[in-house]
């Protein structure tokens, strides 16, 4: 399937924004190049502010541009928009509903050689906490785009999060993108497969190897985490009867977490979340992290399988000692 | 203006005793330059809170609001009686600033360290926009100790904006004590001129040199600039002066009436 990279495609979609909007602004922490800011630099340097490796001033700058009338892309890796700048975002960003984007590249453990330390494994559960805060997890470079002009016109503060790698281009360019709507990608009756991310293709591949098993798997791209589209949710577990969420997240604080939250206060459905177990990553070749970390089409299979038992013995707690 | 600076300590005495908590040491000693600025320097309007053309004021100390609340109201943004509510449930006077609750406040702080980034931001908006407008900021002493300062610090005068203005409140106090035991910060000048500022030194308590002191900002061209003002903590109020334990914490109903009796002849 074809590959491409939604840092890429926010890059391209950030300088069409800026041509037909010059309230546009971006700013960036000496990431231009990798977090393609720079494609919005080149053409509009007197809008872009290079703030350098001063992450905690980027986010403060961009409250006061935001604070004086300005629409604000901010951007550089997730590990440091959202842990090193987490108490600039929630006093000057969120909690005066200042209009920032903080566009996050660099996500997950398919990061791949840099390690642990630039792998962000817990940023959507830091922003999904904060009040105010939209989180999207857009699927594909396509989405990437669609994402990023969509909260360009969406008044309020919104945490974007992407890649390091080419993801496998799943959506149509011209499918429609609403942020806070899930899209279902497959229909099917025996279970609901939730991703996030480029966990989203790998739950399309999930629901093909399911199918030779006799499994119609269904398949819902949650785009946006928060707010949580919680009537697509519904409307599909109400006919699967069983939830898996696939995320490349800890288990912590993401995805699973916010359908867990949500079918745990509202619905009894089994469910089993595939994300990191609660552990930092290491270096390595993306595809190796992904099977070492249990985030393949495998581990989702696995993980419908156990949805599906649960589901029809009617098992109480699966968890033993 | 003493007269108006006077009535905005008396003010700060009374909001922060009704409330039974709040931060008077640090407010009173800004009470001069928050009087200035809101009645002789900002280009501002109460009538029109949202005028594009203003001047931005970002109280970087967030926690000494009783005082920005003060002036704000003797200036007419809302009911001087309101100042009473500070801290009340459902009150528009939050214990720290909260921009969109109450008009005049450009924007919510409290967590220190981070008002003169947002200063940076609305300078660059003001320079994107070719207004002429300027941004204010106050910063307490002890909140330089925060590194963010320095990275804004360095930021500001890498883009030359010389539309920011920065008071630092030098009370030399901080919660622990003397700034220059708990981690210090001298030589204070030399570091902001060391990143590169327009460094004034002045008289915090001296309302016609703080004056003085933002036109000389005004004046300078290619640089950010700081006015370092030496005040006293608590000034006005006998038994709060250099006291740090008023620096988060009101005085009882009997200190009370000696506060303000000692506000009845104070300037």
């Amino acid at each position: 399937m074809k590959k491409a990279s939604q840092r890429s495609f926010f890059g391209k979609a950030l300088a069409e924004l800026g041509e037909a909007d010059e309230s546009i602004v971006a700013l960036d922490a000496d990431l231009g190049s990798s977090t393609k800011t720079s494609d919005f630099a080149k053409v509009f340097p007197d809008r872009f502010f290079q703030c350098g490796i001063a992450e905690q001033n980027m986010m403060g700058t961009a409250a006061g541009l935001a604070a004086a009338g300005k629409t604000v892309f901010a951007s550089t890796f997730a590990v440091f928009a959202t842990g090193r700048c987490w108490d600039q975002i929630r006093q000057s960003i969120a909690y005066p509903q200042l209009n920032v984007k903080i566009a996050a590249t660099h996500c997950g453990i398919s990061v791949g050689g840099d390690g642990a330390s630039h792998q962000a494994l817990e940023d959507v559960a830091l922003m999904r906490a904060m009040p105010n805060m939209t989180v999207i997890c857009p699927a594909d470079a396509n989405e990437a785009y669609k994402a990023t002009i969509a909260v360009a016109s969406m008044p309020g503060p919104c945490y974007i999060r992407m890649g390091r790698a080419d993801f496998p281009l799943i959506t149509d360019e011209d499918a429609p993108f609403e942020v806070g709507k899930a899209s279902i990608l497959r229909k099917g009756k025996d279970v609901t497969l939730v991703g996030s991310g480029q966990m989203v293709s790998l739950c399309l591949e999930a629901a093909e190897m399911l199918k030779e098993e006799g499994v119609a798997a269904e398949v819902l791209n949650m785009a946006t985490v928060k707010p949580l589209d919680a009537e697509a949710l519904i409307e599909s577990v109400e006919r699967t009867r069983c939830v898996v969420t696939a995320e490349e997240h800890s288990v912590i604080g993401g995805l699973g977490s916010a359908v867990a939250e949500f079918l745990g206060e509202n619905g009894n459905q089994p469910m089993v979340r595939v994300g990191v177990r609660d552990s930092f990553g290491e270096s390595g070749d993306p595809e190796e992290l992904m099977v070492k970390y249990g985030l393949t089409k495998e581990d989702i299979v696995h993980a419908a399988r156990k949805a599906i038992a649960r589901k029809q013995k009617k098992k109480g707690f699966l968890w033993r000692k | 203006m003493k007269e108006k600076a006077r009535l905005v300590r008396r003010h700060i005495v009374e909001m922060t005793c009704a409330a039974g908590s709040g931060h008077p040491g640090g407010s009173l000693s800004s009470a001069e330059i928050l009087t200035a600025l809101y009645f002789r320097v900002l280009k501002h309007d109460p009538k029109r809170p949202d005028w594009e053309g203003r001047d931005r004021f970002v109280l970087s100390k967030g926690h000494v609001a009783p005082a920005l609340y003060a002036v704000l109201a003797e200036a007419g943004y809302f009911p001087t009686e309101e100042l009473l509510t500070l801290r009340e449930l459902g009150s528009r006077l939050q214990g720290h600033p909260s921009k969109g609750k109450l008009p005049g406040i450009e924007m919510s702080t409290g967590s220190l360290g981070q008002g003169i980034s947002v200063s940076n931001g609305m300078a660059l908006a003001a320079r994107l926009d070719s207004s002429d407008h300027r941004i204010y900021c106050l910063c307490g002493d002890g909140e330089l100790q925060s590194g963010q300062n320095w990275e804004a610090a360095m930021f500001a005068s890498h883009y030359g904006l010389d539309n920011i203005t920065v008071f630092v409140d030098r009370n030399r106090l901080q919660i622990m004590g003397d700034t220059e035991d708990v981690l210090s910060l001298e030589p204070l000048e030399e570091k902001w001129t060391g990143f590169g500022w327009n460094v004034i030194v002045i008289d915090g308590h001296d309302l016609e040199r703080i004056i003085e002191a933002c036109e000389e900002a005004r004046r300078c061209k290619g640089r950010p600039t700081v006015i370092i003002a030496n005040t006293v903590k608590g000034r006005g109020v006998s038994f709060m002066e250099n006291n740090p334990d008023f620096h988060g914490k009101c005085c009882s109903e009997e200190q009370k009436d000696l506060a303000m009796s000692d506000l009845e002849g104070c300037l």
